[in-house]
């Protein structure tokens, strides 16, 4: 079984010592899903024992909330409040940053109080407390990468060192753009556009972002947000060079190197 | 006796100007709604030391750093001399400090001399970048006509501030070395003490007197004026940016405020808390559609911006073409503050039932609230912490909870998240991911 619920948990009268919160995009979209089967693997095989909350588990509500639709999000956010509380959840890892962000910086003044880690961050920890493990050499060992921080990680909570420690752990050639870290540019997804076409321009944010990824000539563009693969692909696609680039999830690049 | 009786006229219609000036904006700021702005007064003061005084966040472009910590440092260190202008002014003492300081005194006037002549350099590259140069975010659309010309004008009255001080510096070392009374020797200053001789030292003394004098008045008339000028130009930074900084949120940027109203409303609808038999039977306005519904930090915030576009320059939607601009969006806020405040004054409207028939949505459209990614680009650019993504998320919800407005696509991902619990509408179990790959 790659991943167990809550619930699953509480029929075995046992507690998990984490929560996987996935969120929408890591359940329904298809790229995004391949990455939270790689977090779990390596989860596994870390022998960290979590849970998820499967069909309990309700989008966090930052789409609705940057919109402006305060109202949809109080009611979500309560609902996912009333049974993370109901379960005792006291720790929860992500690989989305904007669920991180929300859970970890918005659910506490409504009276959801946890310990949240981004995935990057529970990845360095493993490597570093020696539960990982990663294979001497490996496929990415020199390779040219460079990464892109997500805003919802970077500018909004000050995350820049535990993805680029990752990266260093698998012994990349890690090039960074012009536009990194406090400076990144957004792949253009966040504050709900996601679901919106962009407002009328010169061009689309994700093309002016995968042309900056170009210009540093990499062979992957290592992500940690599951919106950002998705504008990175299609910009590559756009570009057409989704076959010389690939655009990874430090999990992703980490499973491969266990 | 004449100087006296004149510096007193000027101080006194300077101070009237500046009281209404000042008192304008304070007023303005009062507009918005209360704000309970507290917390951890260390990291307050370390935003004020570093960012305000210290000019942290300037350094991550080192030229303009450099070259607006000349002006900067000049214009700190200047207000000693004008201590003295001011003593002379009211009791015609020339030279006050001069025999109490000694060869400090020496120093401390070469030191404000040097400074000057840096931040003269400074002053005429600042303006090379935006009259020759015309780099590309002094040139956006929203600095076409008055702003434009302020920034030319406040550059312009510096270097007439510094020539006032070398006119005068000049003229009295020359004076000086000539024994003429009511000049009383002091040692040699950096730079007027060879610049003077070279510009004046051919003229008669009544000319130096005048050059003297003439320096002396028009640094301190550039100065009155300055101040007066300073609450209806942008330049009004150089004194807000202290306290704005000071109210800058200490939150992570990612944090948007909390509408403890709508937690209350949405908690008693779930049945989580009992409804106040009290509370008034209509739902209040939520969000922001003009300076009353944004509190008052966003106006002040918005006096504080000195349009130096670094906001619109990261902003990606404004890199991309699209009609948002940060920067706009403060100006537009300060511009509308303005209006109101003007309104109000003339008696038109109270503050409570004002309405002109206009709003913020007037200043700021729909299409630029629309193109903003939340990115935080902008706040994290702004030298003084001054944040618009907090004004453009205020308006957003405006548009969706109070005129049920905003962008049709949104209404699907609305409904998705209301009936599906999921940000996409989708029949599926969430977690189909376990079963297949």
């Amino acid at each position: 079984m790659l991943a167990k619920t809550y619930a699953d948990f509480q029929s075995e009268g046992r507690a998990p010592e984490i929560l996987f919160w996935v969120g929408c995009a890591g359940s329904f979209d298809a790229r995004a899903q391949k990455v939270t089967r790689a977090l779990c693997e390596i989860l596994n095989h870390a022998g960290i024992q979590f849970a998820i909350l499967g069909n309990e588990e309700r989008c966090t509500g930052d789409p609705a909330r940057r919109a402006g639709n305060e109202f949809l999000f109080q009611m979500t956010a309560m609902m996912n409040i009333e049974t993370l509380n109901m379960y005792g959840v006291k720790k929860i890892v992500t690989a989305c940053p904007h669920c991180f962000n929300i859970l970890k910086n918005e659910y506490p003044e409504l009276g959801g109080h946890y310990e949240v880690a981004h995935h990057t961050q529970l990845l360095q920890e493993l490597i570093q407390n020696g539960k990982i493990k990663l294979k001497e050499g490996g496929d990415f060992k020199g390779k040219r990468i460079t990464y892109h921080d997500s805003c919802y990680l970077g500018r909004a909570n000050g995350v820049y060192e535990a993805p680029r420690a990752v990266l260093e752990a698998l012994d990349v050639d890690l090039v960074e753009m012009k536009r990194s870290r406090q400076n990144g540019l957004c792949c253009g997804a966040g504050g709900a556009q996601m679901w919106k076409e962009d407002e009328p321009g010169d061009k689309r944010i994700n093309t002016e972002r995968i042309e900056e990824v170009l210009s540093a000539s990499p062979a992957i563009v290592a992500a940690n947000c599951p919106f950002c693969i998705t504008m990175l692909q299609d910009g590559l696609k756009a570009k057409e060079k989704n076959e010389q680039v690939m655009v990874l999830d430090l999990s992703e690049m980490i499973l491969n190197n266990l | 006796m004449v100087q006296t009786l004149l510096f007193l006229l000027v101080l006194a219609v300077t101070g009237w100007f500046a009281w209404k000036g000042y008192r304008r904006v304070w007023q303005n700021i009062g507009l918005g709604k209360a704000e309970n702005i507290g917390g951890d007064t260390a990291a307050r003061w370390r935003n004020v030391l570093l960012v305000a005084f210290g000019q942290q966040k300037m350094f991550r472009m080192s030229l303009p750093a450099v070259l607006h910590l000349f002006i900067y440092v000049a214009f700190v260190i200047t207000q000693i001399e004008l201590i003295e202008i001011f003593v002379d002014g009211l009791t015609g003492h020339h030279r006050f400090f001069a025999p109490y300081l000694g060869d400090f005194y020496t120093f401390v006037i070469s030191f404000i001399e040097i400074l000057s002549v840096l931040a003269f350099v400074a002053t005429v590259i600042f303006l090379a970048r935006r009259n020759v140069l015309r780099l590309p975010r002094f040139t956006k659309p929203e600095m076409k006509g008055w702003p434009f010309r302020d920034a030319n004008l406040i550059l312009l009255g510096e270097i007439i501030l510094i020539t006032g001080i070398f006119c005068m510096n000049g003229g009295d070392k020359v004076l000086q070395s000539r024994g003429v009374e009511h000049y009383p020797l002091t040692g040699a200053f950096a730079v007027s003490s060879w610049l003077g001789p070279a510009l004046f030292g051919g003229l008669g003394d009544g000319t130096v007197i005048a050059i003297e004098r003439f320096g002396w008045w028009l640094h301190i008339l550039t100065v009155f004026g300055f101040l007066c000028y300073l609450p209806y130009s942008k330049h009004l930074h150089i004194l807000l940016a202290f306290p704005n900084t000071w109210y800058a949120r200490l939150s992570p940027k990612g944090k948007m405020e909390n509408m403890p109203e709508v937690q209350k409303e949405v908690r008693i609808m779930m049945g989580l808390e009992q409804p106040d038999p009290n509370a008034a039977a209509e739902l209040p306005e939520f969000g922001a559609n003009d300076v009353f519904s944004l509190g008052w930090h966003n106006i002040l915030q918005a006096y504080s911006c000195t349009e130096c576009g670094r906001c619109t320059a990261s902003c990606p939607a404004n890199l991309t073409g699209k009609k948002l601009s940060p920067r706009k969006v403060m100006m537009d806020v300060r511009d509308r503050a303005e209006e109101v405040g003007k309104n109000i004054e003339a008696g038109k409207f109270t503050r409570e039932n004002y309405n002109d028939g206009k709003s913020l949505f007037d200043y700021i459209s729909p299409e630029e609230l629309h193109a903003c990614t939340t990115c935080n680009a902008c706040v994290e650019a702004c030298p003084v912490l001054i944040n618009p993504l907090d004004i453009i998320l205020k308006m957003r919800r405006h548009e969706i909870l109070t005129q049920s407005a905003g962008p049709a696509e949104w209404l699907p991902m609305f409904n998705a998240i209301e009936n599906n619990g999921a940000a996409w509408a989708m029949s599926d179990d969430r977690d189909l991911w376990r079963h297949s790959s």
